[in-house]
């Protein structure tokens, strides 16, 4: 949710997701008077098999395909490589092995840090705006509302407001005591601090939305039967609200991290990926690789590496969240 | 939870900038048309049925006005030709036009950088224009030596000369007053001596020194005056690590030092900081002169004072080109090269964008006269411009700017910086001429 650009690539882990009871399929009664046609599933599903065809599964492919090759759109010559551009991404002194594991890195630390606080903050969020209280929808609306602006709204808007020579935070800071000269865009930890904090401002109305759902969900019996029990508040968060939440959050916990993984537009609006290269995420060295230099075939290796991660990232939330049997 | 799933596959069905690459690659695998520029000689006129040709070009800036005038004015002349503009920022521009051309979605005529050209040609995004040069007329003792030959890539013309924009001073004429300098600084000296007084009178930060754009430009134009050349004439080599490299990064690092700047000046905060009168004096290209004209803040412009050892200064130049098309309409290439010959007639009235014309001509004509840009005009022998080396441009953006960023930022010594990335610039440029066969 917080990236503009997402990898071809990391669209297959999703493809990987069990669809539960969905795909066992209907018509397998058995004693049913109807006998199936086997194609009849496959008709049904043929409108969105079509798309998924020719927007999912064949760029994926072609993606791989191109991975093997030095490939330059614009040259007639793509000479095949075979997995020359996977071994240079493992061998220490090629010329991406440095950028693309410092992206890596990059993208790793926004990572940690985003998703708890994009988990926590917007739950804190929805269980507030859950309460019965005069101008609630108002509310519901303003932590929604930066979710509206585009990330090129946002990454301009707060590059200004956080230059640290002529922007309002530290003039502000300053005005209050505080350190006004934080260079919150051309140095480290102060960048981090700065594009966490705005990706967190910007998409927590998301997730708080999603929560919000999810809690209007739980049935209000429960918390009454707690309360029978002599739980207090914080027991029936614990043993109410959280399991009843369960499901969502493993959803949340999957898109945030995706999201977060593909981190693109605030650090290339916001800091060009300076100081340094230091908050160059990993689908900006795979953008600057395969669109500014034309280097595709590499770009296209990127991106599976880093669909790689995500895939094993995906398998772990899933084990994490996965039903307990008591 | 099984029903929870489908918003996120749906979520990443989106199409994505990467996809969408790769589905513009797959239309792209066709091989290069024909030179399509020869087919037909070029007698300077369009009399065929009404054309419309689609002109991409950057001119995001003050200058998009000035083009859209021009664009007006050659309609009217030419009732059967109609252009429809596109304007992109030159960033975005260059990453687009080979994906629309190799898409067959390109431009029927278009403007770009010099440095931009070889570029293209490799690529063949572009095609040979030698016919509408000769056309045309124009010969090389009309333009500078350097910006004429750009346009040539392998034996063959590809880009027509527009105007010449450089690095330029620009000074706030009021704490000038104030601090009692009555002539622009011309050379280290004299410059230094200004930022002095300067901060004597009242301007703490007379001089903000950019970690990021147009930092790189200053360091150019610093490495040339020092002596050196960026990189090396086969295109093979980053030389920007040189000597003359290093000690002109270790200028710009000496003035956040000093004080004259303050630190961590971020993007483009440089130049909004000179708009509002908080810093003195600002190096920026020319370019800006409308901007600043329209702001109604006093300033004035002088050349880049010679810091180093002999003059120089950073300069780039605006060319008309044609792309390559899929399928070449002959009435439309010839109404692109009538378009392309009227512009470069009428170069002169582009002269108010702040710019500078290219044509020797048309500059001596007096178009000039009394022009902002007029005192950096003068000043048109001392410019210098980079190689034309296929590929130069993007391999600078990702090592010489990232350098200059370190050191001024003083995240490494200038040496350093300058050094590590000198290294990946020439493992870049090597690549390059790998793969456009030399």
């Amino acid at each position: 949710m917080t990236a503009s650009t997402q990898v071809t690539a990391s669209r297959e882990e999703v493809a990987a997701i069990p669809r539960g009871k969905a795909a066992t399929g209907p018509g397998r009664r058995r004693g049913s008077r109807l006998e199936h046609n086997p194609w009849t599933p496959w008709v049904f599903l043929a409108p969105y098999l079509v798309l998924f065809g020719v927007f999912v599964v064949l760029p994926a492919l072609l993606g791989l395909w191109i991975s093997l090759h030095s490939w330059d759109y614009t040259l007639p010559l793509k000479p095949f490589v075979g997995l020359e551009n996977y071994i240079s991404l493992f061998t220490p002194d090629s010329i991406n092995y440095t950028d693309f594991w410092a992206s890596m890195r990059a993208t790793a630390i926004f990572t940690i840090f985003s998703v708890p606080l994009l988990l926590a903050i917007p739950l804190a969020v929805a269980l507030m705006m859950n309460q019965k209280f005069p101008g609630r929808n108002f509310f519901r609306a303003v932590y929604f509302a930066p979710y509206v602006l585009g990330v090129a709204v946002i990454g301009v808007l707060w590059r200004y407001l956080l230059d640290s020579n002529i922007g309002l935070v530290n003039y502000y800071l300053g005005l209050i005591g505080l350190p006004d000269d934080t260079a919150w865009t051309t140095s480290t930890p102060a960048a981090w601090v700065a594009l966490i904090g705005v990706t967190v401002w910007w998409t927590l109305g998301f997730n708080a939305v999603i929560y919000l759902a999810a809690l209007q969900d739980i049935p209000g019996e429960l918390y009454e039967a707690a309360r029978v029990d002599g739980a207090n508040a914080w027991q029936q968060f614990w043993n109410v609200t959280i399991p009843g939440l369960r499901p969502i959050l493993m959803f949340v916990t999957l898109i945030t991290l995706i999201a977060s993984a593909n981190m693109f537009g605030q650090s290339y609006l916001m800091t060009q990926g300076g100081p340094s290269r230091e908050t160059r995420t990993a689908i900006y060295q795979i953008t600057e690789t395969g669109l500014r230099n034309f280097q595709m075939g590499d770009a296209a290796a990127m991106s599976y590496v880093l669909t790689l991660f995500l895939m094993v990232l995906s398998v772990v939330v899933f084990w994490l969240f996965r039903e307990r049997k008591a | 939870m099984s029903r929870k799933i489908p918003p996120v596959r749906r979520r990443l069905l989106t199409v994505t900038a990467v996809g969408a690459a790769t589905a513009l690659a797959l239309v792209g695998c066709s091989s290069p048309a024909a030179n399509q520029a020869s087919t037909q000689e070029f007698t300077g006129k369009y009399d065929g049925p009404a054309v419309e040709l689609s002109y991409w070009n950057g001119f995001t800036g003050g200058d998009g006005p000035f083009m859209q005038q021009l664009v007006d004015e050659f309609m009217q002349e030419h009732d059967n030709i109609t252009i429809k503009s596109n304007t992109i920022q030159w960033a975005d521009y260059y990453q687009r036009l080979p994906a629309a051309v190799t898409a067959g979605e390109g431009p029927d005529v278009g403007v770009m950088h010099l440095d931009q050209l070889a570029t293209n040609a490799a690529r063949q995004v572009i095609v040979p224009i030698d016919d509408l040069a000769e056309a045309l007329k124009l010969t090389e003792d009309d333009f500078t030596k350097e910006v004429w030959d750009a346009g040539v890539y392998k034996d063959q013309r590809y880009g027509i000369p527009l105007d010449v924009h450089s690095l330029a001073m620009y000074y706030n004429v009021d704490h000038f007053a104030k601090a009692g300098i009555t002539e622009p600084p011309t050379d280290r000296a004299s410059f230094e001596d200004a930022l002095a007084k300067l901060q004597a009178a009242g301007f703490a930060t007379p001089f903000w020194m950019p970690t990021r754009w147009p930092s790189h430009l200053i360091n150019l134009s610093l490495l040339w005056q020092n002596g050196g050349e960026p990189y090396s004439e086969d295109g093979g080599k980053a030389t920007f690590d040189s000597e003359a490299g290093v000690a002109a990064l270790d200028w710009q690092r000496s003035i956040v030092d000093k004080g004259y700047s303050p630190k961590d000046v971020a993007i483009d905060s440089q130049y909004v900081a000179f708009k509002n009168g908080q810093t003195s004096i600002t190096w920026d290209g020319i370019w800006q002169i409308n901007d600043l004209t329209a702001s109604g803040m006093p300033f004035a412009t002088a050349p880049v004072p010679t810091i180093g050892d002999e003059p120089g200064v950073w300069a780039n130049s605006h060319h008309f080109y044609l792309p390559r098309q899929a399928k070449p309409d002959e009435n439309k290439v010839t109404a692109a090269k009538v378009f392309i010959a009227w512009m470069s007639e009428h170069s002169g009235d582009w002269a108010q964008s702040g710019m500078i014309p290219a044509r020797l001509s048309v500059r001596d004509s007096g178009v000039l006269d009394g022009t902002v840009q007029e005192p950096i005009a003068e000043q048109i022998d001392n410019m210098r411009f980079l190689p034309p080396v296929p590929g130069v441009g993007t391999v600078q953006a990702e090592t010489l700017e990232v350098a200059v960023a370190n050191g001024v930022l003083g995240k490494s010594s200038p040496e350093d910086s300058l050094k590590t990335e000198a290294k990946k610039a020439t493992q870049l440029l090597e690549k390059n001429l790998k793969s456009f066969g030399g």
